[in-house]
């Protein structure tokens, strides 16, 4: 038998090979099939131990997709999903934003059954690192620029300049702290960021602005770590590991469009990986696993347009699309039209008869869907370049309901003033905001300094919660619950004192400065599907009179700018005469009391010259009197 | 003698009144000289803010003081002015009515030592008169209250001046030879800023001498009192810090006070030596420099007292001064202390060797402090250099002064042995020399 296995061995191998490269090659399949097949071949690796796997083996050899056929695999467990939606910004810019969704039942977290060992679609390297450090929910970002939300509007899923990083950990773990230390160190190998640089001195344990956003309702803090680093520049070599994730990592599907030199040459750039536990099915009886890589980019009207409002698929990434991820179950682009209901503002070519409309961000959206699995989408010439042309001049973007923007105000180095403007632009509803701020410790914080006025009238947070920093242990915390009245502006001040650091402390370039993290606003805000109860465009008036409840607010989180706060500066040069120059002032004062402590008064008596002395001597050795 | 020390009173209450009054205030109380990460009154505030939060004051670092004050400021936050300015009052008080004891003291061992014509007949000039002594009292308080580092540190409310006062209510308690109370006071004073315990050899030599108990470490009456003496410190010392922990429940103050005030983790400059230095000090020789700067502060103690055993109310200020100027976090408020007993010294005067270059130094430095601060935080021409510049020069003038007090002390005291006008054995006059 062992030797009919090792017979068979490498013809096994190849069959099992030529499958494989059926996957991940240029020939279109049916999607069924497909799985079918790597379901298959799943089971074979699975179980070599079976006695009868010599038989499947020889029929393999004699019609092996018949024979394949017959031996029924069990459903898929898991699917991935990618989509891509751009959105043309009332600034002329562009704004593209890929998600890539993947599902998987199972429980990495299981007590007590064995890890989970197979992975297919789901990256191995992230589920052994949920499993091993018992993750609940994590959240990563990695982005470079700033998303201007007056500029813009709302992104779909927003994130601060630099690196963002926040876990919610399961309740069994008993050392957070340690987990999260390592966590942080594995992820940071994981996307080449300089996600080790998370210590005590930037992790909090915000309690109310980050709920988990998957199943379970875990309430208590204590389980989760949140940390920005702002300073994080994203580049290529975070991109490159952040695609290997992908089911067909950048060789299929959406995922040829990102190329580096493009990506990174653009106003915005986001990538994030989020991981959250999800319901398998409606019934919610059991938990599946989603992970959801996301990448956002604007390409700037100027630079990446050359000035003409005219966007091609081409033309923001230098490639076009002639295909699916085949592992996918669907890929899709989207396109908002909601501007553009007839055609008058840009044409969009090829034009799809499929329209989709959705609520997004409050806002009902129409959209235009190009079905990448469908042949027809990519027409004769089988690939697939959007374009969009401006005919007329947009009009003005209504404003975003809520943005926020934060500055330091004061001047020299001994004391600052953060000032956090909170604007709502709703214009007859007021609602509550969350904001949070998380300060390093060398900003001592005041907070019976802390002011939040609106309209000129002192508005008193209903929630207060404050932790305060630790020299060289922890930063500071500030989360609090600010009421915005209807259009208005909110201004939240508090002061602090810059602290002088030890000369190793500072950064290579000390007077660049440091840059603080962004604070964080989570508001349920009223949308504005909720806001138009007078406009019945395209619904029908019975469906209008009340504000349906899932369209009358929806969640939105809003960055604001990072800070750039300069320290006073020891001399760095300075560390040898700093030393010499202190220690003597210390035995200055050491010597001067040591000397009127041991010494006595004494009559100054001349000493005698030379001579004399020398005379002495002799005298005293010949036994006569002195002189 | 009671109207001039009103008028004083008056006066001084007047200046503060205006000065807390004026934009200064603001100006004063930000200033890095006059309020140290310890005793700032923006942080009594903060403490104050976070306990109303529900937050321990001590699970930050930017609350550094002890729970007996934040107790105190809980209650008479909105007249912290008023208190302030009555606790000035109080330490000037105290140290009128203890100089005003000690020279009683001083002038009556003179006429014994006169009588029994201990003194050599030439030393005659050395003598002390009442009418030169009558007005030293009033002097003290004076210095005290109208020294602009008092002023300074009471218009930025730094609780400096709480300290002050509870040292100058020790020393007054010793002088009157109140063991008990001398012992609360210190254990007080301890507690606030553990620095003080220095003070408890003099307190304690003080006390000795007055009950005419010779230091000998043969004598059974000796060891029982400073047994007594040492129980009563202790004890007290032990009920205040039980006292702060059942205020506020925790033992967090522990660290966040004295181990705040040993480690040194806050490096905002001020105007003594660690705040630089230990910016600057490489990491793996921190601990050891730490170490031998705050040995350096109670080092001195037993030499001083076994020199100044005869004299210990010169111990007693040689150790306030040598606290200010090698303590962690220095400000003037505590330099003030120790120059309001410069009058006490006047008698020396004529023994004092560089007087004029030290209050040149003291004055110069004084005034450089805002400008060198104003150029290295504000214009942006000048760096961290300058100001710890300052810093030295400042400290050492400190020293010579501090030192040069000694010298003349102990200069006057061989005179008084040995006569004034020495010979040497030809009967040329002679110069006196240290050997």
């Amino acid at each position: 038998m062992a030797a009919l296995s090792r017979k068979w061995d490498p013809l096994f191998v190849l069959v099992l090979g030529s499958l494989v490269f059926s996957c991940k090659g240029d020939v279109l399949k049916t999607s069924n099939d497909r799985t079918e097949s790597i379901s298959a071949t799943k089971i074979e690796e699975s179980s070599p131990q079976a006695a009868d796997l010599g038989d499947l083996r020889q029929s393999d050899e004699a019609e092996s997709n018949e024979d394949r056929k017959a031996f029924t695999p069990p459903p898929p467990n898991d699917q991935f999903q990618e989509e891509m939606v751009i959105r043309p910004l009332y600034s002329g810019d562009i704004y593209a934003s890929f998600q890539f969704r993947t599902q998987w039942d199972t429980d990495f977290l299981h007590d007590g059954k064995k890890a989970v060992s197979h992975y297919r679609l789901f990256p191995k390297s992230l589920g052994q690192v949920l499993s091993k450090f018992s993750v609940r929910e994590l959240h990563i970002s990695f982005t470079q620029g700033y998303w201007r939300t007056m500029q813009w509007g709302q992104p779909f899923i927003p994130s601060p300049p630099g690196a963002e990083l926040w876990v919610w950990f399961h309740h069994t773990v008993t050392d957070v702290d340690g987990n999260w230390k390592e966590l942080t160190n594995v992820l940071s190998g994981i996307f080449c960021a300089s996600l080790n640089f998370i210590d005590s001195t930037n992790t909090v344990e915000p309690s109310a602005s980050f709920k988990p956003l998957g199943l379970g309702n875990a309430t208590d803090h204590r389980f989760l770590r949140y940390a920005t680093l702002p300073r994080e520049i994203v580049c290529t070599e975070n991109l490159t590991p952040w695609k290997k994730l992908l089911p067909c990592g950048s060789k299929a599907g959406l995922a040829v469009l990102m190329k580096s030199e493009k990506l990174f040459h653009s106003s915005f750039h986001s990538q994030a990986v989020h991981i959250r536990p999800v319901c398998k099915d409606w019934q919610c009886t059991s938990t599946a696993w989603e992970l959801r890589q996301t990448l956002n980019v604007v390409f700037d009207l100027y630079t990446s347009g050359q000035g003409k409002k005219e966007w091609s698929l081409f033309k923001m990434f230098s490639r076009t699309l002639t295909e699916a991820c085949p592992l996918a179950s669907s890929s899709k682009i989207y396109v908002d039209v909601t501007d553009n209901p007839g055609g008058e503002l840009f044409d969009l070519s090829p034009s799809s008869p499929l329209i989709s409309t959705a609520v997004v961000l409050g806002d009902r959206r129409t959209y235009s869907v190009y079905d990448l699995t469908k042949k027809e989408t990519f027409g004769q010439l089988r690939s697939l370049n959007l374009l969009l042309r401006w005919k007329g001049e947009s009009d003005d973007m209504l404003r975003p309901p809520l943005h926020a923007e934060r500055y330091v105000s004061g001047f020299g180095l001994q004391k600052g003033e953060i000032h956090t403007c909170l604007y709502n632009s709703h214009p007859y509803r007021a609602y509550p905001v969350l904001l949070l701020d998380s300060l390093p410790w060398y900003l001592r914080l005041y907070v019976h300094t802390l002011t939040v006025t609106s309209k000129t009238r002192e508005n008193k947070p209903s929630y207060i919660h404050y932790q305060p920093s630790k020299d060289r242990l922890r930063p500071h915390l500030l989360e609090m619950l600010v009421q915005l009245p209807p259009h208005s502006v909110t201004e939240v001040t508090v002061q602090f004192e810059r602290a002088l650091l030890k000369w190793t402390e500072y950064t290579p370039d000390p007077n660049h400065g440091f840059y603080i993290g962004s604070s964080v606003i989570s508001a349920l805000v009223p949308s504005i599907v909720a806001m138009d109860t007078n406009s019945t465009r395209d619904r029908p008036l019975f469906s209008s009179f009340f504000p349906t409840k899932e369209e009358s607010s929806y969640f939105m989180r809003v960055y604001t700018e990072p800070l750039l706060v300069n320290l006073p500066t020891p001399d760095f040069s300075m560390p040898y005469n700093v030393i010499c120059l202190t220690c003597t002032v210390v035995a200055v004062g050491y010597g001067s009391f040591y000397n009127l402590l041991t010494r006595t008064f004494q009559v100054d008596e001349p000493s005698a010259p030379l001579a004399k002395r020398l005379a002495n001597i002799i005298r005293r050795l010949r036994g006569v009197p002195l002189l | 003698m009671a109207a001039p020390l009103t008028l004083v009173l008056i006066l001084s209450v007047t200046i503060r009144a205006v000065l807390f009054r004026s934009s200064l205030a603001e100006l004063i109380s930000e200033r890095v000289e006059v309020v140290s990460p310890l005793n700032a009154w923006k942080r009594v505030v903060e403490g104050l803010a976070l306990l109303d939060l529900g937050v321990s004051p001590y699970s930050g670092d930017v609350f550094h003081e002890t729970p007996l004050v934040i107790y105190l400021f809980h209650f008479v936050v909105d007249y912290a002015e008023i208190v302030f300015m009555i606790v000035d009052g109080i330490t000037a008080v105290a140290l009128y009515l203890a100089v005003q004891n000690y020279n009683k003291n001083v002038f009556r061992k003179q006429k014994y030592a006169l009588e029994a014509d201990r003194y050599p007949h030439d030393c005659l000039e050395l003598m002390r008169s009442p009418k030169e002594m009558h007005y030293i009292p009033l002097k003290v308080a004076m210095f005290y209250l109208l020294n602009p580092f008092t002023i300074l540190s009471c218009v930025a409310k730094s609780t400096c001046g709480l300290n002050n006062a509870v040292m100058a209510l020790f020393i007054l308690s010793t002088l009157k030879g109140s063991a008990l109370l001398s012992a609360i006071f210190l254990a007080l004073a301890t507690y606030q800023s553990i620095y003080p315990l220095t003070l408890f050899a003099p307190g304690l030599l003080f006390l000795l001498q007055r009950l005419y108990i010779p230091v000998n470490p043969c004598r059974s009456r000796f060891w029982f009192f400073t047994v007594q003496y040492s129980v009563m410190f202790i004890g007290s010392l032990l009920v205040i810090v039980c006292l702060s922990f059942f205020l506020l429940g925790s033992w967090d103050f522990i660290p966040s006070v004295y181990g705040f005030i040993l480690s040194v983790p806050d490096l905002t400059p001020n105007i003594g030596l660690f705040w630089y230095f230990f910016a600057e000090m490489f990491e793996h020789f921190r601990f050891f420099f730490i170490c031998v700067f705050q040995i350096n502060v109670f080092f001195y103690t037993i030499p001083l007292s076994v020199k100044l055993k005869e004299h210990p109310v010169f111990l007693i200020f040689m150790q306030i001064a040598i606290i200010s100027i090698f303590k962690s976090y220095p400000t003037v408020g505590d330099i003030a202390l120790y120059m309001a007993f410069l009058p006490v010294w006047s008698h020396l005067y004529r023994f004092l060797r560089n007087i004029f270059l030290v209050s040149c130094v003291l004055l110069a430095c004084t005034a450089l402090f805002p400008v060198l601060w104003h150029l290295w935080i504000y214009a942006g021409s000048a760096n961290s250099n300058f100001y710890y510049a300052i810093t030295l020069l400042f400290n050492v003038g400190q020293i010579l002064l501090v030192s040069d007090y000694f010298y003349a002390y102990l200069r006057r005291e061989h005179h008084l042995s040995q006569g004034l006008y020495l010979r040497r054995k030809d009967g040329s006059e002679a110069t006196l020399v240290l050997k």
